[in-house]
């Protein structure tokens, strides 16, 4: 599934992917009557401070077999392991800075759904709230010239439709 | 030999096309009726024989002549008929045929409307029908050499593919007709522009003419990404309405760009205020179309809609993006110096309120292309992967639509020309307070605060009350409202159902509640003041799938109030597993279930997601669209009563 040139991935592909990762085991083992033992669940934290911070950081993070989507919303294994593996830094005391950095490490910036602030992403992150500033700039030169052209005589207009 | 009827149909649209760019532009230069009616003879030709393309391929499908190979890969004799219809779609070649329809009804609507004689309103008609042509020839060469719905295989097989089970949704017959009369809606605005272009006249004729094509292909537009943010809700099982996925965005821009363009054209019509940028709009508001077909269809992004990845279909639909994008603006750069300015207007007036709004919208629509394109940019120029997800969406765009909402109820409060501040601050000061209140009352009861739900909050109350006090105002007292035009509720519609949207984000945004758990037969889950209840699961079997079935009993304070059905369904022809959530919906709150893979010890895997507020999404889209229609709808009404009181004039709709 995984292919060079095209990162940016539909989650809905990743469904169809996550379902089939899914089906691949878990069809045989329904048919002959039996359940599937590997299990993408995983048990929310007993703390609820650290299960919401764990949720919230879930949702950061992009599923590398599926990866339209999170990690919180992915039925791959991987995500699955990845979900236990957030619980278990966050009980042994680790930030959400330090999780991401490790995960970083080990997957590259590609695992983040918020892009970091780096020199090669400046105009990702900069450039909407340029064009704003640019396109405000440029209605005030609009809007000062018009009201020149704007003749004294021109009374309030008393309809608005 | 139905395929070979559906190849000749669509050869034979393609001749009728070339003779409508033909007559179509220079029956205009030569101002010759007679061509210029050929033209539209040629328009309502070559609609024809697109329909009966349609039809010949639907036929196909519905027989499972597994000879056509669309068919044989995309279809299936077990599949329901109403998926053997709507599958026609839901792959690249039929859904291009779709495509070429709407394309032709939009042409043969221009053709009809169009007033005969060699004047100059008869002439802009005719190149725009020229123009529209032109786009028809592009896209029918595209089909008949890349993507040909009627290629045959030999031989033939006993059993066609079967359809993408995500797809055999009742969603399928709405959303994509919808979406498509929305994109290629705004190849009529793109034609007309072009027209009035090549005219080289600058008045507000061209729109005129095309303003209510814009407001119909913004009206499908809306109702289209309504109708997919609500299957993407009811169908992928997480509970959420908009996922910022490419695919979602390939649609919002052109949206924002038509809803820029529609306020655009409402100043250039009435007060023949910025001209110039009006006819932009209508250039990129099409082009957004093509650039999201691109997205779509080249395969740079992969989705499930994003058929199959063919490099020939990307490089021929990037040429025709290429002319279609440039050709129009290097006409524009060469005839916007000669146009004189459009009417003047002061700092504080509605044209002001209107430049605002289209800046924030075609800023948001560059936004969203921006972080489309970046990831394919960076790693094709640098190999730097990175991924650009919701969460950039989300702390670009939201800022952006927050501060149109904020500046969105003085817009009708404003007069044209000139207005002032003060009176207008005081107009509102009702709905100022109210989305003032609201705001803090929820960041008083949001526990954990959600920025962004409390944001909504307060501005969806705000956008709502200051509708209210529009028409209020307009009417000069409550008992005067039903004495109003229709057209006088087109803008309060429209804003108070964004207005409706946001309480709807708000709701979801703060008062979420989700739950996974894992419980057995008879055992009972928490979740939003309701106790779920596991009554047993059993195998079924439908028509081409079977499933898990869940049966759920819903209790509230003790009272059993709904039984729900979620189903993982198998469908063995596709090799695909699919998640049927079950909803108990209010009308003010959703509770959603879906049903997870089963465990050792007989347990399920349950998620449960408690939505307040949820169904106000796509309340809210209905409410905008109706604000469409009405305008629609009293634009028709006029026209048809000129039509009716002067047979020979030519019509003029009212605003």
């Amino acid at each position: 599934m995984i292919r060079r040139s095209s990162f940016v991935f539909s989650r809905i592909v990743g469904v169809i992917a996550c379902f089939l990762v899914a089906f691949g085991s878990a069809l045989p083992a329904s048919a002959a009557g039996e359940q599937p033992d590997e299990s993408t669940y995983v048990a929310p934290l007993a703390n609820p401070v650290l299960e919401a911070r764990a949720k919230a950081l879930q949702k950061e993070l992009r599923c590398l077999v599926c990866q339209g989507q999170s990690i919180d919303e992915s039925n791959a294994p991987l995500a699955a392991d990845l979900r236990r593996l957030i619980r278990q830094q966050m009980v042994a005391g680790q930030s959400d800075q330090q999780i991401k950095d490790f995960l970083v490490a080990r997957y590259g910036a590609f695992v983040l759904m918020r892009p970091p602030v780096r020199q090669d992403t400046l105009f990702l992150w900069f450039g909407p709230m340029l064009l704003v500033l640019a396109g405000l700039g440029v209605i005030g030169v609009i809007v000062v010239r018009s009201r020149q052209r704007l003749g004294p005589s021109d009374d309030l207009t008393t309809e608005s439709p | 030999m139905t395929g070979e009827l559906g190849q000749l149909a669509l050869c034979l649209a393609l001749a009728l096309s070339v003779v409508q760019a033909f007559s179509g532009l220079f029956g205009a230069t030569r101002g010759d009726i007679r061509v210029m009616a050929m033209g539209r003879g040629a328009a309502l030709g070559s609609f024809v024989f697109i329909a009966l393309a349609f039809f010949t391929l639907m036929f196909a499908y519905l027989t499972s002549d597994f000879s056509v190979m669309a068919v044989a890969e995309n279809s299936h004799t077990a599949k329901p008929l109403i998926y053997k219809i709507t599958g026609v779609w839901g792959n690249h070649e039929g859904s291009m045929v779709l495509w070429m329809l709407i394309l032709g009804i939009y042409s043969a609507a221009i053709a009809v409307s169009q007033p005969g004689g060699s004047d100059a309103n008869a002439r802009l008609g005719s190149r725009a029908l020229g123009v529209q042509a032109l786009i028809a020839i592009a896209f029918l060469v595209f089909i008949l050499l890349t993507s040909d719905p009627f290629l045959r295989l030999y031989p033939q097989p006993f059993e066609g593919n079967g359809l993408n089970p995500l797809l055999q949704d009742p969603g399928l017959a709405f959303h994509p007709p919808l979406l498509y009369l929305g994109y290629v809606g705004l190849s009529a605005s793109f034609s007309f522009a072009a027209a009035a272009l090549l005219d080289s006249r600058n008045d507000a004729a061209w729109v005129r003419r095309a303003r209510p094509f814009a407001l119909a292909a913004w009206t499908a537009l809306t109702l289209g990404i309504a109708a997919g943010s609500w299957w993407a809700y009811y169908t992928l099982g997480w509970g959420g309405f908009w996922f910022w996925d490419p695919v979602e965005n390939a649609s919002l821009m052109p949206w924002l760009i038509a809803t820029a363009l529609i306020h655009s054209m409402m100043a250039s019509e009435r007060t023949g205020a910025f001209k110039s940028w009006t006819l932009l709009l209508a250039i990129a508001g099409f082009s957004f179309s093509l650039i999201g077909t691109f997205l779509v269809r080249s395969g740079v992004l992969n989705s499930v809609h994003a058929f199959a990845n063919d490099p020939r279909r990307g490089l021929f639909i990037l040429m025709i993006l290429f002319v279609a994008i440039t050709s129009p603006l290097v006409l524009f750069a060469w005839r916007a110096p000669k146009l004189p300015p459009g009417a003047a207007f002061d700092i504080v007036s509605r044209e002001t309120g209107i430049l605002l709004n289209n800046l924030l919208l075609t800023a948001a629509a560059a936004t969203i292309l921006i972080g489309t394109l970046y990831p394919l940019v960076l790693d094709a120029a640098e190999g730097i992967k990175i991924s650009v997800g919701p969460p950039y969406f989300t702390a670009t765009v939201i800022p952006m639509m927050a501060l149109l909402a904020i500046a969105m109820p003085f817009g009708p409060i404003f007069l044209w020309r000139r207005s002032q501040l003060k009176p207008a601050v005081w107009t509102l000061r009702f709905a100022i307070a109210a989305g003032l209140l609201a705001l803090s009352i929820a960041l008083a009861v949001a526990r954990p605060v959600s920025a962004l739900g409390v944001l909504a909050m307060g501005l969806g109350i705000w956008l709502i009350a200051g509708s209210v006090t529009d028409i209020a105002r307009r009417a000069g007292g409550w008992r005067r409202v039903r004495f109003l035009p229709a057209t006088a509720f087109t803008a309060a519609l429209a804003h108070a159902g964004l207005g409706v949207v946001a309480l709807g984000v708000a709701g979801t945004g703060i008062w979420k509640i989700e739950s996974d758990q894992v419980i057995a037969p008879h055992q009972t889950m928490q979740i939003g003041g309701y106790t779920l209840r596991l009554e047993n699961t059993e195998r079924v079997q439908g028509p081409n799938y079977f499933a898990d079935r869940a049966e759920f009993t819903v209790f509230a304070r003790g009272q059993q109030i709904a039984v729900l059905h979620p189903e993982k369904r198998t469908y063995p022809v596709e090799q695909t597993a699919t998640s049927e959530s079950s909803i108990r919906t209010t009308g003010l709150s959703d509770l959603y279930v879906v049903l997870g893979d089963a465990q050792d010890g007989g347990g399920w895997v349950v998620r449960a997601y408690y939505n307040p507020m949820a169904p106000f999404i796509w309340l809210g889209g209905v409410i905008m669209a109706l604000a469409g229609f009405t305008a629609l709808g009293a634009r028709l009404a006029a026209a048809l009563r000129a039509r009716w009181q002067a047979p020979n004039l030519v019509s003029e709709p009212a605003e």
